[in-house]
């Protein structure tokens, strides 16, 4: 690299400021809700269920959760009516690590391999309506409990490469994840107040694309905004996204059907 | 402030329509050959390409959401647009602090001032990026007119 010059050096301590700021209320970073950083217009619209458009897809999931599939039972046969046998500290806990796969398993793909398991199908395509509307029932149910990924043991290179992808520059636009999320969650971008990007508002309803979407999804319309090639929603990047995305808002609220930029 | 009257209900959705969530498959390097350029003394001394830069094309690529997009991290005296960010410095009055040269580099790569910079390189080599999305390969953000135009623009802001 080049030698400074003295006016560069000026340049510099004029830009630095800037970014010693940023950088060091990321070293103390708290994980803090997309919530927290909504107009109270959209917070209110959030809390309100029968204002909340992202309910559609809660109530849509909830039909289907009692839906037989082709062998004769339903989601409902096994965790009861409306899911009250679920553990919700469970739904909180995914992505969770499934020895028989040998890989982690998200909720979403939780909810596959049981309809087409247990229920004898059809399956659903990954990325589909029919799944994200029972995803977003079932996180639903855990509605204010506190997300907590354990990400020890076989989790933990899973997580290690999503961190890593949440730190690699993507698209024409050549930014990282963490640039916007961790540096500049606060001010504001294109009219939008920048958050931590976390995922516990997720499957939530985005108004700017005016509906419904899962964590994956929402990567999709990052990337897109970063001039990047998404990836499918059920590929090794997005799953270990997930994982680090989810651990890294251990502690917070879920707070399924989120209302979000 | 502006931000909550703007933010009001029945105009939630209406907002959504004026930002857009992905950018236009554009037009952006059509036609138009990738010059190398060269930094010295952080600045960006000749034109790209020789090209001659139009201060009123650049204000325009400047306010437009799926061209320059300056607007989304920077305030710039456009008042017909009300949507602006603060992810970076107020470009207000550029032109009497910084040479045609440094402001030329800002443009194409703001990462040669600051590594970490969250703002996009419009005119970063190409090949040097990352999974760029497929209909976009190969091309940088603005060609090279676009550039020289965007920097006439922030030059004449005095
Ligand atoms: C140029 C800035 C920028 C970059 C880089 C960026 N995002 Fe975002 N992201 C935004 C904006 C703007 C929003 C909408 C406001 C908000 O919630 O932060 C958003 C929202 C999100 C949300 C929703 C958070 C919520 O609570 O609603 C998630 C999750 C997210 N981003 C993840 C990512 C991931 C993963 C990447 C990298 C692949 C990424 N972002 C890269 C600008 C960015
Ligand atoms: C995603 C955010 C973002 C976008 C979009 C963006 N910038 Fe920037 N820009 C920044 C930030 C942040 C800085 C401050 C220095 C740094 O951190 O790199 C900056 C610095 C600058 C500077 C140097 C200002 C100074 O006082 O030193 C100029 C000039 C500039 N930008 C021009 C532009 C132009 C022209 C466009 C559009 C064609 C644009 N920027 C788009 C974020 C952005």
């Amino acid at each position: 690299m080049k030698i400074l010059t003295l006016s560069n050096c000026f340049f510099f301590a004029l830009t630095l400021p800037l970014t010693t700021i940023t950088l060091s209320a990321a070293h103390a970073q708290q994980p803090v809700s997309g919530y927290d950083y909504l107009t109270p217009e959209m917070q209110e619209m959030q809390i309100d269920d029968f204002g909340n458009p992202g309910m559609l897809t809660v109530d849509a999931g909830e039909i289907r959760f009692s839906t037989a599939g082709k062998n004769g039972k339903s989601c409902a046969s096994c965790h009861g009516d409306d899911g009250s046998k679920l553990d919700i500290k469970h739904i909180a806990s995914y992505p969770v690590y499934s020895t028989a796969l040998k890989k982690p398993l998200t909720l979403r793909g939780q909810i596959l391999l049981c309809q087409d398991e247990r229920i004898g199908g059809p399956s659903l395509g990954h990325s589909s309506a029919e799944a994200l509307q029972l995803e977003a029932f079932v996180r639903r149910l855990a509605l204010g409990e506190t997300v907590n990924v354990d990400v020890s043991g076989e989790m933990a290179p899973y997580y290690e490469a999503g961190k890593n992808l949440f730190h690699t520059r993507w698209g024409q636009v050549d930014i990282a994840c963490h640039q916007c999320h961790v540096y500049h969650a606060g001010r504001t971008f294109r009219g939008q107040t920048l958050s931590q990007g976390q995922s516990n508002g997720f499957p939530g309803y985005r108004y700017t694309a005016g509906k419904a979407v899962s964590t994956p999804e929402r990567i999709t319309g990052c990337l897109a905004n970063l001039r990047a090639e998404p990836y499918a929603s059920d590929s090794v990047e997005y799953i270990n996204l997930e994982v680090y995305m989810n651990a890294r808002g251990n502690g917070l609220k879920i707070e399924t059907p989120g209302i979000r930029y | 402030m502006q931000k909550t009257r703007l933010f009001r209900l029945p105009l939630l959705f209406a907002a959504s329509l004026i930002i857009p969530t992905t950018y236009a498959t554009d037009a952006s390097s059509s036609g138009q050959p990738y010059y190398e350029w060269k930094v010295e003394n952080f600045e960006i001394k000749e034109p790209l390409g020789g090209l001659e830069g139009n201060a009123v094309r650049g204000k325009a690529i400047a306010g437009n959401q799926s061209r320059g997009n300056c607007l989304a991290c920077h305030l710039l005296p456009i008042p017909e647009e009300p949507f602006f960010g603060n992810l970076g410095p107020p470009l207000t009055g550029i032109g009497s602090r910084q040479s045609t040269g440094m402001i030329r580099l800002h443009v194409v790569d703001q990462s040669r001032f600051n590594p970490e910079t969250v703002m996009p390189g419009y005119y970063r080599t190409p090949a040097q990026l990352n999974r760029v999305a497929k209909a976009l390969k190969g091309k940088t953000w603005l060609n090279a007119q676009e550039i020289e135009d965007v920097v006439a623009y922030l030059t004449s802001l005095k």
